[in-house]
Formats: structure tokens, C-alpha cells, sequence
């Protein structure tokens, strides 16, 4: 302890800085993103879009599948203002054409945009870090077979790679499980993960051969520690972001597939399969399309939104 | 021999690149006792940051590779063990200080958790107790207030403190040997000053043997009991810390003293720098490496390597790589402090670095002239 003796007259000056509230880079950006209006606009769109998902059962009016033909192709409320005659006080965004009411299948349709938002980019975050994270670290031959399988995955057009497994696979067990909806998740996770793998690859190629990773090693510490406890964390802030916007673009694909009458299966509502339906009595109507669409475009902006907050929050030497 | 350290011998590594095999660390040979401290002088890619990775296998692999020799430590030889024996040796027998501490930190872990970790690993400690030992680490390397600082940053610790940080993850685990690669050249010169204060109470405190690398002289001087001095991947003069600066006897050896400022030197005196680069590792010289830069040659130095040999007239222990300062060599009575050289070689060499290639000058490891630190 005789080395304490240098440091007893500077304990007294650093006292006041070390008594100073900690911040820490994860403090530090969650400040900066909530300093983000548009960000913060996001976020409650999304929290409320959860909440829709929910309590969806709950909160609306009717069921999603049940038919009421009398009351088919109402129009929404408002419109009785400027003339419309097909509107129905029980049907607040009216009716689809065999007579569903649009608001409880818009709320039901939260649930699975939400759902294929998050779940299978959570599948493209397990299987895209460690892929990456392997292959950035362990380098050589695992790197070059690693890397020329992603590029292969990489080649082929994303939407079309989608819409191939899933029209081929729709008819198998897979695609009829879970209304179809597991077999968009295996679909998407397959596709997507390989931008995540790439991404990492290159920021752990950047960061290996820092030094403080040869300290690491230097402390005896294993490949799979390092990789885990010191590239991980390193790596975390560009893959939060590069993971906020897959979300949109999860659920873009689904509405599309669901568009394209490949997705989740119906009477399932989703806004994808809305769009597709209300587009034969487009020309009745157009409610129906429009309302989907609405929807979709509003949450698509809303992770958009969210992702660019996370971006400039996670990343402060952008700002200037 | 048995109570030996750490024992090395005859170690070469050697990094395979595309214009050939760099022998950057060329049949070293030396020994370590028990709380000793050395000192490895040399100027910059001369292999002594290399020896000290080799020691602890770390050499990045490839291009890397330590192609002959063993490395005994405390009884068993590091080349043969597997890796995981090398892991459970690294940071808990051997632990490293690393140049440059506003790196060799993790930018994202606290500070606890980055000190914490080989206690974790090593002494298999569970969170609680590596949370109290860090900061009796901290405490130990004389971090104010370190139980407030724990949880702290790296980018909240200025240079000197994070170097102590360095330090203190060194000592977690008790280790035997510490080797410190030039752990104050990037710290200012007050800082500088308190680092070795503490480096060597440390030493002295624990009983950890050191190797201190540096290319400072000055640094080694006040804390290491002996110094080898590298040049060109191999060891050139070895002898005690005292003896070496007292009776140095390569003529490389005195280059370095002489690019030392001196405060009790006359005003007027100038430093001498050594004229030219360190050797080219791919294609060494066939004779002695430092042949072309040294300023007493002659012709034997071109054609044979001497060996690292006995001085006469010298401590028993020092020994030198020189055909001229071994028996019946040609300068076992020079007096390097009055005797610059032989004038005309002198300007030979002075010529041949005018004619070296503007780039090879500028981004040779070691800048020729410069006074200030000619050294490196």
C-alpha cells in the first residue's frame, strides 16, 4: 500500500468527479433517442399498435370471422356526410364484402404484423450474429465457408427467394402450421439473416485485432468468451439498428406474400390478405384497400421512425 | 537452472509474408529467476515485443509461427502445451501490460468487469468476492476513490489512470512474471514517472519477476536488475543494469547511450545518432547485423556472425554479439565516450543513407536524425 501515498492529495480533488452521476453509453443514447421527436412518435405508434395486438379480443367490437351479409361492403361512418348511403352506425370503418367489420380485422391484423415483425427478425438476429460473429473471429477456412454460403443466400433477389420457399413449401406440414405463419417465419429467417451475418463479420474483422482483444487473450480468456463478452458488446449498437429496420421490412414482405394470396392462410386477417380482398370490390369501394393500407403504411413509418431515433442515438459521432 | 522462472532458449519466430519469411525474433536466448526484473533494449522491430508474445504464445497465427527452440516456464516448456493449458497460463502466471492503455481497454465494459474477468477465470471467483479483490486492485495501483469508480467507463479514466487499471488486471491473479511492453511510452512524461514508481514497488512488493520493454534506456535503468539489449531479432549484449551502463561493450550498445540526452553533459555537446536502419529481417546480413550501421567495422564483421561471448575485461556475466570488443578483438580498449568511430566509415555511412530511397527514409521504423529522441 505504500504506492496509495501519490494518490491520498488527488483523492480529495477527483472526489467531487467521481461523486458525479454515472452515464454510460446505453444512458447516453437512450437520452439522445428520446431527445428524437420523430423517434418518440414512432415508439407510441408502436406501443399503442402493441397494445391493439393485445387486447384485440378484447377491445374489438366483433368477431374477425364472422360473416354478416346482409351488412356487406358498408362504408366507413364518415362518409354519410358526404352522401354515402352504405353506412352502418355498428360498422365504425364499415364492412368487408361479405360483411366483416373492417376495424376488428384491422386490430386482429396488428397481431400478426407485429408478430412477423418481431419473431422472425429475432430468428435473423440469433442466426445472423453467431454466423457472423464466427466467421469475422475464427477467420480462414471456416470464414471463406461461412461467407461463400451467405453469398450464395445473398445472390438471389430477396422477394422472389420469399415468395420461392413459400409457394413451395405451402402445402407440407410447415405451411399449413400455425395458419402459415411459421412457414413466413422460416421463410423470412432464411433470407434475411444474411445481411445481419455480413454486418458483423466486418465490424468483428475491424475490432479483433484491437488490442484490447489481445489483452483479452492475453488473460487467458477463450475464443467464445471473447466473442461474447468483448466483440458482442462492441457490435451491439450498429446491429440494433441494422435489426429496427428489418422489423418494417419482416412485415412488408408478409403483407405482400398475404397480398399475393401465399401468406397467412385465410379467414386469418391480415392487412396483406385485406388489401388482396378489398381489391375485387375496389371498384365498389375502395375502403377496404385503403384502410389496410393505411395501416401498414403508418407502422412501416413508425419502425422507420424508431430505427432512424436508434441510429443517431446509438451512434453519436454522426452528429456533428 | 531448476529454480529457473522462466528459461528460454534458442527461440525463433518467424512471420511468413508475400515477399518472404521474417525472422523477427532469431535464436533468443535467456533466463529469468524468480522476482527478478529484466530490462529488453531495442530500437523499434528489433523483436523484443515479439519475444514477449511468443512467451505467452500469442503471436498471431498466421502469418506468425515460433519454428525452433523452448520456452521452459516454472518447469514446463510452453511450446508443447495445448491451448487450453496456455490459456490457464496467460493472465494468471503470465500476465502482459500492454503499450498503449487507451486501447488495450474495452471500450464498452466497465472497468470492474474487464478487471473482474480473470479473477473469474482464473481463480474461479464468484462476482461478489472479484467485485471486492478489484477494488483492492484498484486501491493497490492508487485509483482515488475506486470503489466509485468501478462501475466507471474506460473513456471516463484519463491515460495514466487506465495504464494503473492495466496494472491492476496484471496483478489480479498474482501472476510469477509480468511482462510490461513498453507500458509508459504513451503516457506523458510525469505520468511516465509515477507508472515505473509504481511498477517497481509493485515488483518489489509482490516478488514478481518483470520484463520490461522499452526502447528508453533511461526507463530500464532505475528498474530492472539486468538488460539484453536486441538488435535485429537477436540478443547483442547482455550484462547487469549497473555494469551495462557502466562498461557497455557493443558498439550498438553505446549508439543507444549515445542518442541519450545527458543533463550533466556540456551545453554544446551534441547527441550522435545512429546513421541508418535497423536490418531488413527477411535477408539479414550474413555477418554481423549491425555491420552496416556500426562505425568501428571491418571486414570480418561483412563475412562471419559473431557470437554473444564472455568480455574480457568485464563483470563475469556480460556478454556481447561483437567481433571487435571480444578477446583480441580491435576495440577491447576503445573508450566509446571519446572515440566516435572511424571517421571515413562515418561517412560511408552517411552516404548510404543520402542514397536510400526518399520512402524507404521516411517510413523506416526508425527516423535517422532527429535529436530529441534519436533512439527511436
Amino acid at each position: 500500500m505504500a504506492t496509495t501515498a501519490v494518490s491520498t492529495r488527488r483523492q480529495a480533488a477527483q472526489h467531487d468527479l467521481a461523486a458525479r452521476k454515472q452515464r454510460s453509453l446505453w444512458r447516453d443514447a437512450v437520452w439522445r433517442l428520446f431527445r428524437n421527436r420523430a423517434a418518440i412518435a414512432g415508439l407510441a405508434v408502436i406501443v399503442f399498435a402493441a397494445f391493439v395486438a393485445i387486447f384485440a379480443p378484447i377491445i374489438a367490437p366483433y368477431s374477425p370471422i364472422q360473416q354478416n351479409t346482409p351488412k356487406q361492403l358498408m362504408e366507413p361512418i364518415w362518409t354519410r356526410w358526404f352522401g354515402s348511403q352504405f353506412t352502418d352506425s355498428g360498422y365504425l370503418l364499415g364492412s368487408d364484402e361479405l360483411g366483416r367489420d373492417i376495424l376488428t380485422r384491422l386490430m386482429y391484423g396488428t397481431r400478426v404484423s407485429l408478430i412477423v415483425g418481431f419473431v422472425p427478425v429475432a430468428v435473423i438476429f440469433i442466426v445472423g450474429a453467431s454466423i457472423g460473429m464466427v466467421s469475422g473471429y475464427v477467420g480462414g477456412w471456416v470464414d471463406n465457408l461461412l461467407m461463400r454460403f451467405t453469398d450464395i443466400i445473398y445472390a438471389f433477389p430477396d422477394l422472389l427467394f420469399v415468395i420461392i420457399i413459400v409457394a413451395t413449401l405451402r402445402g407440407t406440414e410447415l405451411g399449413t402450421a400455425m395458419d402459415g405463419l411459421l412457414l413466413i417465419f422460416v421463410a423470412l429467417a432464411i433470407v434475411n439473416w444474411v445481411g445481419l451475418a455480413r454486418l458483423i463479420r466486418g465490424q468483428v474483422l475491424s475490432l479483433k485485432h484491437r488490442e484490447f482483444i489481445e489483452a483479452a487473450r492475453a488473460i487467458g480468456a477463450t475464443p467464445v468468451r471473447i466473442m461474447i463478452r468483448h466483440l458482442f458488446p462492441n457490435v451491439l449498437a450498429p446491429v440494433i439498428v441494422s435489426l429496427a429496420f428489418a422489423i418494417p421490412g419482416a412485415m412488408l414482405t408478409e403483407a405482400t406474400l398475404s397480398f399475393l394470396g401465399i401468406g397467412v392462410r385465410p379467414p386469418t386477417p391480415t392487412w396483406g390478405a385485406m388489401i388482396n380482398e378489398g381489391f375485387i370490390v375496389f371498384q365498389a369501394t375502395p375502403w377496404p384497400v385503403l384502410l389496410p393500407a393505411f395501416c401498414i403504411s403508418i407502422i412501416l413509418l413508425a419502425f422507420t421512425f424508431v430505427g432512424d431515433g436508434l441510429r443517431d442515438a446509438l451512434d453519436p459521432r454522426m452528429k456533428i | 537452472m531448476a529454480q529457473q522462472l522462466l528459461d528460454v532458449k534458442d527461440l525463433h519466430t518467424q512471420f511468413f509474408t508475400r515477399d518472404g519469411v521474417v525472422h523477427a525474433v532469431d535464436g533468443v536466448t535467456f533466463h529469468l529467476e524468480a522476482g527478478e526484473t529484466l530490462g529488453l533494449v531495442g530500437e523499434s522491430g528489433c523483436g523484443k515485443s515479439v519475444t514477449a508474445l511468443s512467451l505467452m504464445r500469442l503471436i498471431p497465427q498466421p502469418p506468425g509461427r515460433i519454428t525452433e527452440g523452448s520456452i521452459v516456464f516454472d518447469g514446463q516448456d510452453v511450446l508443447k502445451m495445448d491451448d487450453d493449458e496456455v490459456r490457464g497460463i496467460r493472465g494468471n502466471n503470465i500476465a502482459m501490460i500492454f503499450q498503449d492503455p487507451m486501447t488495450s481497454l474495452n471500450p464498452v465494459l466497465t472497468i470492474s468487469r474487464q478487471i473482474s474477468e480473470a479473477l473469474e477465470l482464473h481463480l474461479k471467483m464468484d462476482k461478489s468476492e472479484a467485485r471486492k479483490r478489484t477494488i483492492e486492485l484498484l486501491d493497490l495501483v492508487g485509483i482515488p476513490s475506486a470503489k466509485k469508480r468501478l462501475d466507471d467507463y474506460p473513456h471516463q479514466f484519463s491515460g495514466g489512470m487506465r495504464q494503473r487499471v492495466m496494472i491492476a488486471m496484471a496483478l489480479s491473479c498474482n501472476p510469477k512474471l509480468i511482462l510490461a511492453d513498453e507500458p509508459t511510452t504513451a503516457l506523458d512524461v510525469t505520468i511516465q514517472a509515477q507508472i515505473l514508481d509504481l511498477l517497481k514497488n509493485l515488483a518489489r512488493e509482490f516478488r514478481t519477476a518483470f520484463i520490461l520493454i522499452t526502447h528508453d534506456l533511461g526507463v530500464v535503468a532505475g528498474m530492472t536488475q539486468r538488460i539484453h539489449v536486441m538488435y535485429g531479432g537477436k540478443i547483442v549484449e547482455k550484462a547487469d543494469t549497473a555494469e551495462l551502463f557502466a562498461n557497455p561493450k557493443m558498439p550498438y550498445t553505446w549508439g543507444l547511450l549515445r542518442s541519450i540526452p545527458r543533463l550533466d553533459e556540456h551545453r554544446k555537446a551534441k547527441l550522435v545518432p545512429i546513421e541508418g536502419l535497423p536490418p531488413d529481417l527477411i535477408a539479414p546480413p550474413p555477418g554481423c547485423r549491425f555491420e552496416p550501421r556500426c562505425q568501428y567495422r571491418r571486414d570480418v564483421c561483412k563475412e562471419k556472425e559473431p557470437e554473444l561471448k564472455r568480455i574480457p575485461n568485464a563483470k563475469p556475466d556480460h556478454e556481447a554479439r561483437c567481433w571487435g570488443t571480444q578477446e583480441g578483438g580491435w576495440l577491447v580498449d576503445t573508450d566509446w565516450h571519446r572515440e566516435i568511430g572511424d571517421t571515413r566509415v562515418i561517412e560511408e555511412i552517411k552516404k548510404e543513407v543520402a542514397d536510400l530511397p526518399a520512402e524507404t527514409k521516411k517510413d523506416g521504423e526508425e527516423p535517422p536524425l532527429p535529436p530529441p529522441s534519436p533512439v527511436n
